[in-house]
């Protein structure tokens, strides 16, 4: 049996001191541990994107990344992102754009949109296709979530004018 | 799946590093970005008794050039790869290719050692460091280890890196005024592994190439530095000279069938790519239209 090893991060600006097996991703650590399931595990294996979250302010598979390794890191999943407002426009955007079905894709998709917006305020629909080519959704086609981010785009750079 | 239990440990230098791998040998598996070992964990192909994290690490992430010598530590982030003004001055064939390396969630994690280490015979980087004449430098309980590029891959998922060896950083050569390069690879979709690709840097004298260093990927156990390029080095490229350096080329590679693509198919997109890199690097539409592909 191998021991538990204490870790202490952030997430969504809450200091958290936890006991982990080494072996645990940081997926799991935020779904079981913390109770924040929005972040999904789809294939465990850093294909289809499910469980996007930010680490110290870059987006990652938490799949690919093990609780231990988020020593000291700031970690910021769906949940934050949403109670903050920061999305709150690509949000309204993919209700209104008809952007998700199932929605199971759906808070990574908006994690990766928001990372690419923040690089890029003006992607051409093609960016927009290439930065999130890795997630997948199974329902949508992709089509409406290229058209609910671009539309994001129009309406973030009125605002800025 | 879950990844099987194992033990961590961090180090937080390169001799801490290599010790706790004398210590432990073929038992342990280095952690860097863990990209490839984080899926090979999960789907339960790897159980190693023991994870060295090598994250912590500072001095192994970075990107310096010295007399135009370009030194990678071996942590260094596709990501940081990607944005640097130093690789895009020193290495564009680098830049070019990192754009193809998976997705840009993959590149905030996944790192240039851990891609070499690995040695995927798909893999982009691995490639690029043939082509580039990068020289690999590797650490052990006996000292370091300086390895061709060329020589540094063996087969799949196979180097020349011992049990208790650290690769710790990659040294790109000093590039000429006359230098071109060439990146590209067929995948099916935007991100996926290569079918086949080609990595190539060049030097070009007038309408000739002085130069050609082809660094095929995909279509064999490792990176193949195709000496078909000795057909077109020399003499300004003609029809023929390219048909010779196809028909060459075939000889050499010795691709795999898999669910992406058939031996031949491999085989027809490599002589795709060796006549796409000449048309571009020297300019010349004119040519491959007459090749028997």
């Amino acid at each position: 049996m191998i021991a538990p090893v204490p870790i202490t991060l952030i997430v969504n600006q809450e200091r958290i001191e936890a006991m982990v097996p080494p072996r645990l991703n940081l997926a799991d650590f935020l779904r079981d541990h913390l109770s924040l399931t929005g972040t999904h595990v789809g294939c465990e294996h850093g294909v289809c994107g499910a469980c996007t979250v930010r680490v110290n302010g870059d987006i990652v598979r938490s799949c690919l990344m093990l609780a231990i390794q988020a020593e000291n890191a700031t970690v910021e999943t769906i949940e934050g992102l949403s109670d903050s407002g920061e999305i709150a426009d690509l949000q309204m955007a993919f209700h209104q754009r008809n952007a998700l079905q199932c929605g199971f894709c759906t808070p990574a998709m908006l994690m990766a949109a928001q990372d690419l917006l923040l690089i890029n305020s003006e992607p051409s629909r093609d960016q927009i296709r290439e930065h999130l080519s890795g997630n997948y959704c199974r329902c949508t086609g992709y089509h409406a979530i290229v058209d609910a981010i671009e539309s994001t785009v129009r309406a973030r750079l009125e605002r800025a004018e | 799946m879950k990844a099987p239990a194992f033990n961590y440990a961090r180090a937080s230098s390169v001799q801490e590093a290599i010790d706790l791998l004398s210590r432990h040998g073929d038992r342990a598996k280095v952690l860097s970005g863990g990209q490839s070992l984080m899926p090979a964990l999960n789907l339960r192909l790897l159980a190693p008794e023991w994870l060295i994290d090598i994250g912590p690490i500072a001095d192994l992430r970075r990107i310096s050039v010295e007399n135009g010598l370009l030194t990678i530590g071996a942590s260094t982030r596709h990501a940081d790869l990607q944005r640097s003004p130093d690789i895009a001055a020193h290495a564009p064939l680098l830049k070019d290719a990192i754009a193809h390396v998976a997705h840009p969630a993959i590149r905030n994690r996944g790192t240039i050692g851990g891609s070499l280490a690995h040695a995927d015979p798909a893999s982009e980087l691995p490639a690029c460091m043939v082509a580039l004449d990068a020289t690999v430098i590797v650490q052990g309980p006996d000292g370091e280890r300086r390895i061709p590029a060329a020589d540094f891959f063996v087969g799949i998922y196979e180097t020349q890196l011992l049990p208790d060896e650290l690769l710790v950083a990659i040294e790109v050569p000093k590039r000429t005024d006359g230098a071109r390069h060439f990146f590209r690879e067929y995948a099916r979709r935007s991100g996926d592994y290569a079918m086949a690709g080609l990595a190539a840097e060049a030097e070009i004298d007038g309408d000739m190439f002085a130069s050609l260093r082809l660094s095929f990927f995909a279509v064999d156990e490792r990176p193949i530095l195709a000496k078909a390029s000795r057909h077109l080095i020399g003499r300004p490229v003609t029809e023929v000279m390219l048909a010779e350096a196809c028909g060459a080329l075939g000889d050499e590679l010795a691709p795999q069938d898999d669910h992406q693509a058939t031996i031949g198919m491999r085989h027809y997109l490599a002589r795709q790519l060796l006549i796409a890199c000449v048309v571009s690097l020297l300019g010349r539409s004119d040519l491959g239209a007459r090749v028997v592909a």
